[in-house]
């Protein structure tokens, strides 16, 4: 069954097109990101299947029922917000249950389900407190919580790791790709962080000023990605995009090689000058500036001495290539 | 504020200016106060000395307990400025929740509207005002009053409660949507809350002019039973003779129920005040 469906959803604030003809398919239990640069749309897509925004045009179905009529309590959904929006008046308790109370849930159903999400998230010893009293991380759980406990049909996270740091970020990361197991619930994630949409999501939707590039896993989007957008917004270090005369070919076309499938030597089909090496441990990232300037990242594993200021070969396999008409076009 | 940032020099400058100002700020008051409880002649004798044993004297409070109805006065006052506070703070924060929140047709031209109130003083359609009250047959009712400051002090509040308004997290509001919250759940339960210390800087704002008025007391509702205590105290100003210790013991206690309301408010006022400017 699906779990969401959009058929053809625009949205148009005034002259403004922010959505265009977005069709889409959330199936039982997935997990699906929405990924983007900023202003792609992707938090107003999120908004017009919550209801918190009306669409357009287009129908929006949300457990095989069109929900372009329902307001957002009846939709059956529950969503986590980026600044954690908690009730500043209420415990964490009050938070959780206050959902289920506009439900009219017995008082019975109400306790078990807080309880239950209290463990989950292990925030029992808190249930007590104002939001203001808890921490970033925990104020991001309290959120989770409270979307927990109405066991909705469509879990919504409108970019709920962005106000966190980067330890807490990774921990929260890992904990929600754990509910998600546990909970076997769908859920729509929307983010502008690569990392998180490629360790999260089982389907990447890829938006662009309001168009999906394109919707896959994550490796068969890192593998074969559709157009230059995709390939350069997913993978960090992004990939490198050279003009096709730089590696002695013809046509106007752009050619793209990820940092990892480049290794340096003395001589090769390109070459330049190291301007700068970062040392991860871990990898090595070298930035080579090339005779007209471009630069190209390149990723070492393991540990590497380059100093900058050598000049070096760069070497790649024709079968690591991507190529790219002018207009941004993967060509196969 | 930081020890080693702390000069002396410029601690003591802002104290003594501060202090200055207070002193000033307080003087007149403080004459008010004094005064009251003097003599008739000590009060034209020596006006700003203290009252000692000769020249103490509670005559001014006597004669304002005796003559009028005081307690009518105040009972006025306060009805008409309790009441127009509550619907100015009711009206103007629903208005500056719907200008701040909901997107529609004409939203930022009815913004302006509102806000046209704050530079045309309510005072130009005093005729017009008048003439609808006794059409209406409102004249001589509080009724009267509170409607004219209820809608003198809509524009000034609507303009500063849609600004804080729009800083309340949309996030907080649609959660409330999801979890099922009418719009008026949302307003009163969330977002009030939040704006409270802008509400409070609205209060006050427009409490102290209308306890002071004296105009629309005159024009709407002169009778005795609805004078207020400004109009009230008028009674002891006349034309050739004024009865000073009345004037004085009047506008002294006069004093007293701003004073405690704005006290009520002040906490909330302070951070009204500077919560845009620190944030």
């Amino acid at each position: 069954m699906t779990a969401l469906k959009l058929t053809n959803v625009c949205k148009s604030f005034g002259q403004v097109d922010v959505l265009k003809n977005i069709d889409l398919e959330v199936e039982e239990g997935e997990f699906v990101v929405f990924v983007g640069p900023s202003g792609c749309g992707k938090s107003t897509l999120l908004r017009v299947i919550a209801g918190l925004e009306d669409a357009t045009e287009g129908t929006v179905e949300i457990g095989g029922q069109i929900v372009n009529q329902i307001p957002p309590a009846k939709r059956g959904i529950a969503m986590v917000f980026q600044s954690y929006a908690l009730y500043p008046h209420l415990s964490v308790q009050g938070n959780m249950a206050l959902g289920l109370k506009q439900e009219k849930q017995p008082r019975q159903v109400i306790d078990e389900r807080v309880a239950m999400a209290g463990r989950m998230l292990s925030l029992e010893d808190y249930l007590d407190r104002r939001p203001s009293e808890l921490s970033g991380g925990q104020r991001q759980r309290v959120a989770i919580g409270r979307a927990i406990v109405r066991e909705p049909k469509l879990f919504l996270f409108d970019e709920p790791l962005s106000n966190l740091d980067a330890a807490l970020r990774m921990n929260t990361r890992i904990e929600i790709a754990r509910l998600h197991r546990q909970l076997a619930a769908s859920m729509v994630y929307v983010t502008h962080d690569q990392t998180e949409a490629m360790t999260l999501a089982d389907k990447i939707v890829v938006l662009r000023d309001g168009r999906v590039e394109q919707i896959g896993s994550p490796m068969e989007l890192y593998n074969d990605p559709a157009n230059q957008f995709v390939a350069g917004f997913l993978g960090a270090p992004s990939m490198n995009f050279l003009s096709a005369a730089r590696i002695g070919e013809s046509g106007d076309h752009s050619v793209g090689v990820r940092p990892e499938n480049i290794r340096l030597g003395t001589e090769g089909r390109v070459s330049g000058r190291v301007t700068h090496v970062e040392k991860l441990g871990g990898d090595t990232n070298v930035l080579v500036e090339l005779a007209d300037g471009e630069v190209v990242t390149v990723r070492l594993f393991g540990q590497h001495d380059v100093s900058p200021e050598t000049s070096v070969g760069l070497l790649f396999d024709e079968t690591d290539l991507y190529r790219f008409s002018a207009a941004g076009e993967r060509l196969r | 504020m930081n020890k080693a940032r702390r000069n002396p020099l410029n601690t003591a400058a802002a104290h003594a200016i501060l202090l200055t100002y207070t002193l000033i700020a307080l003087f007149p008051v403080f004459v008010i106060v004094i005064n009251s409880f003097k003599t008739r002649k000590a009060i034209f004798r020596e006006p700003l000395a203290l009252p000692s044993p000769e020249t103490f004297s509670t005559i001014g409070y006597e004669t304002v307990f005796k003559q009028g109805d005081f307690f009518l006065y105040f009972q006025n006052s306060m009805i008409v400025t309790v009441c127009s506070l509550f619907l100015v703070l009711l009206f103007g924060a629903m208005a500056a929740f719907a200008l701040a929140e909901y997107r529609f047709k004409g939203n930022t031209l009815m913004g302006l509207y509102l806000a046209l109130g704050i530079m045309i003083p309510i005072r130009i359609g005093t005729v017009a005002i008048l003439e609808m009250m006794v059409a209406t047959g409102l004249v001589n009712t509080l009724l009267a009053l509170i409607l004219v400051y209820t809608a003198q002090g809509l524009p000034l509040a609507v303009f500063i409660l849609s600004e804080f308004m729009k800083q309340v997290s949309d996030d907080l509001k649609n959660a409330g949507r999801i979890d099922g919250l009418s719009e008026y759940t949302i307003f009163f339960r969330l977002v009030v809350p939040l704006v409270r210390p802008a509400m409070a800087t609205v209060a006050v704002f427009n409490m102290i002019p209308i306890w002071n008025d004296l105009w629309f007391p005159l024009i709407l509702a002169p009778a005795e039973a609805t004078k207020t205590l400004t109009l009230g105290s008028q009674v002891f100003i006349g034309q050739f003779v004024t009865d000073w210790n009345a004037v004085l013991s009047a506008l002294s206690m006069a004093i007293l129920p701003v004073m405690i309301l704005y006290v009520i408010f002040s906490r909330q006022l302070i951070r009204g005040i500077t919560s845009g400017a620190v944030k």
